[in-house]
């Protein structure tokens, strides 16, 4: 079940559906990448707020691919990890340090907001 | 909507797919038989680190959810079989970190932090037995 991807200005947003085999996880990952490229894109949103189980391989696989878009230029928000599944990670020993998760779409969008106004700043515009 | 009721879950697990399928077939067996969210959300973990498992060193098996009773307790197993090449040291396949395919080794230690009995059966060259079972509270 391919995951859909938004691009809204110049990021891209995915928000996964349904329950994701790896090979559909593997695709997301290649497809952002190819993405973040093809659009120039600056911030990228994985929505994971309908996955009832994040395991090893998915965790894994979500932490390759928040380093493969920062490789390609751009920053990676994972958004909606729910409560029990939080739970479950943290038990299992997972974490997925180095990749920034927030609560909601929205903390989203104003996260990628905030990296965009200090990017500009930065650039004295 | 209305689900039909899950009896016991057998899968044969051969592709990622099979993956997706036993866990949220457990799922729906836990939910069934009165599991809260969190419960229900390890039961799939464990199932899922399992399956992965089977996949990874035996290429194929089977996970059988089941519901189980014992004197005033009532839970679900799960049974995760496979005729692969075995676990040689048990002891040492439980240790977090130990993987022999360069991976986290967290699936085993933590499946059984994840459940509240968990048992290995399994030698070189005869297969592997895990059974994982979580009472209801
Ligand atoms: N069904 C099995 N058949 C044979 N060996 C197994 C089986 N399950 C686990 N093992 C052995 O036990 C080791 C530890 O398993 P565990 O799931 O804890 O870690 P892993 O699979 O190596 O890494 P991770 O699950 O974190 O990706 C494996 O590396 C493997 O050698
Ligand atoms: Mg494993």
């Amino acid at each position: 079940m391919p995951v859909p991807i938004l691009k809204q200005g110049d990021c891209l947003i995915a928000s996964i559906q349904s329950a994701l085999t790896d090979a559909d996880l593997l695709e997301l990952r290649d497809e952002l990448s190819e993405r973040v490229g093809r659009y120039r894109s600056k911030g990228v949103i994985i929505d994971v707020t309908v996955l009832d189980v994040l395991d090893s391989f998915a965790s894994r696989t979500l932490r390759t691919m928040a380093e493969m878009i920062r490789l390609r230029g751009a920053e990676t928000v994972i958004v909606g990890i729910q409560p029990e599944v939080a739970f479950s990670m943290v038990q299992l020993g997972l974490s997925l340090d180095g990749v920034t998760t927030v609560l909601d779409l929205e903390e989203g969008l104003a996260h990628l907001d905030r990296s965009r106004r200090a990017r500009v700043a930065h650039a004295g515009g | 909507m209305s689900r039909t009721p899950v009896d016991d879950v057998c899968v044969a697990i051969r592709s990622d797919a099979d993956v997706v399928a036993a866990r949220s077939l457990g799922r729906s067996l836990a939910e069934q038989h009165g599991f809260g969210t969190t419960d229900v959300t390890m039961i799939a973990t464990a199932i899922s680190e399992l399956a992965r498992n089977i996949l990874k060193y035996a290429h194929e098996g089977e996970i059988v959810v089941e519901t189980v009773e014992r004197g005033s307790m009532s839970g679900v197993s799960v049974v995760a079989r496979d005729d692969g090449p075995g676990i040689p040291d048990v002891g040492l396949a439980l240790q977090d970190g130990f993987s022999t395919a360069n991976s986290l080794g967290l699936g085993l230690p933590g499946t059984r932090r994840l459940m509240d009995e968990f048992e290995i059966v399994s030698a070189p060259g005869s297969g592997t037995v895990i059974t994982a079972i979580k009472w209801r509270r």
